[in-house]
């Protein structure tokens, strides 16, 4: 799936993740940012790697500004960004949840 | 049997789209948590609040406490969606907000129901519950308590139905007492729970304390509360005292051996104990095991 539009999810507050998606050209590239990315940012990038592929996105570049968020909050906002993107926010993909 | 019968002394209000606050949620011992996808969401995060709230379903572990959605309502773009993705996590009740006619109600089930075929679920395993909001709400209740099977309870919002009504909350709640009695004839004849509105102002302590006398000496089920601090106090005034617990054991007592000797009608000190007087003793017990004055088995603990 293509990229429409540059799309926003999530905030900077604590135990959040801001993730901004635009469109790109080679594959999934992550700018990553998290005072726990020695630890989590492996597991960070996959549960959101784990999210494009559902929505069969593979080419984008991903910004992530992580403020300690856990595992069930960065899958949510990645799944919000990606519906933003694909500008399918009124028609939610069940199968993804 | 009232035994059984759920407590909910406090549903703990929190805001969908707030990370923060929905991880955190199960750990001030609120007998229901609601989270919130109406008015405490911004239009714009709608979507996001939905999905932050479903995964948090599915993932966090919230105990014991029943949980709450509050959607849009059904005049909104995002009524029907917040149903599937919260029939499809699995949440216990779904709250309605703005509710005026059973028609409203029936709406939801029909739309819940095919939710819940469509994801999967047990048909009739979500519950449903109104929150009543106006003037025509209030005027409305019976209907809207009795509207289906899967109710179990309904609450008085005051700030709406203030408005509506073209007045404002005063500390003394004599302009919410009519809607307050309706909402509890209404769930009680229904054979639902009846939860009271929020108080708002964080610093009046005393203010929340004497409100929530109020509506415990009316007969609520429990009131909804926006802040954890607000807990420990509504508990407070929901605890039975010693001597009620004296009193509830001795009821459960006399009935056990009653039973036991076959026989049907107890007497406590020369006085008949008929069945009203052993629900309420029920309801003491479950109190007093929740506030661990007794332990599970309904004996003292020594202080």
């Amino acid at each position: 799936m293509e990229i429409k539009k540059t799309a926003l999810a999530g905030t900077l507050e604590s135990s959040d993740v801001q993730i901004m998606v635009s469109q790109g050209t080679n594959g999934l590239e992550f700018d990553l940012v998290s005072d726990v990315a020695k630890q989590f940012g492996e597991q960070i990038q996959a549960t959101i790697e784990d999210v494009f592929a559902a929505y069969d996105i593979h080419n984008a570049v991903i910004k992530v500004v992580d403020q300690g968020a856990l595992d069930p909050v960065i899958k949510s906002r990645a799944i919000t960004v990606c519906q933003r993107a694909l500008d399918q926010v009124d028609q939610p993909r069940w199968e993804v949840l | 049997m009232v035994a059984s019968e759920r407590l909910r002394r406090t549903m703990m209000f929190v805001p969908g789209n707030n990370p923060g606050l929905i991880k955190d949620a199960g750990i001030f011992g609120a007998d229901s948590i609601m989270f919130d996808l109406e008015d405490a969401v911004s239009l714009a995060e709608k979507d996001a609040a939905r999905y932050l709230v479903y995964e948090a379903l599915s993932r966090f572990d919230y105990g014991d406490a029943e949980l709450v959605v509050r959607i849009n309502g059904l005049d909104t773009p995002f009524y029907q969606n917040d149903i599937k993705a919260m029939v499809k996590a699995g949440i216990d009740v779904i709250r309605l907000p703005k509710t005026e006619s059973a028609e409203m109600v029936q709406e939801l089930e029909n739309l819940v129901a095919s939710a819940e075929q469509e994801f999967g679920r047990e048909v009739g395993s979500t519950h449903l519950m109104a929150a009543i909001e106006s003037a025509k709400g209030v005027v409305n209740a019976n209907e809207i308590a009795a509207a289906s099977d899967r109710m179990i309870g309904i609450a008085l919002s005051a700030e709406d139905y203030t408005t509506d009504m073209k007045t404002h909350r005063y500390p003394d709640g004599q302009e919410l007492l009519y809607a307050r009695n309706v909402i509890l004839h209404a769930a009680r004849a229904a054979g639902i729970a009846a939860f009271d509105t929020v108080f708002t102002n964080l610093d009046d302590e005393e203010g929340f304390i004497r409100e929530t006398k109020l509506i415990h000496q009316l007969g609520f089920d429990g009131k909804s509360v926006i802040n954890p601090r607000q807990i420990p106090l509504v508990n407070q005034v929901y605890q039975p005292s010693q001597k009620e617990i004296i009193n509830a054991q001795n009821v459960i007592m006399a009935i056990q051996a009653a039973q036991q000797k076959g026989s049907g009608v107890i007497a406590i000190n020369g006085q008949m104990v008929d069945r009203p007087v052993v629900l309420r003793a029920e309801r003491v017990m479950a109190l007093a095991k929740t506030n661990h004055l007794v332990d599970q088995e309904g004996n003292n603990i020594e202080e």
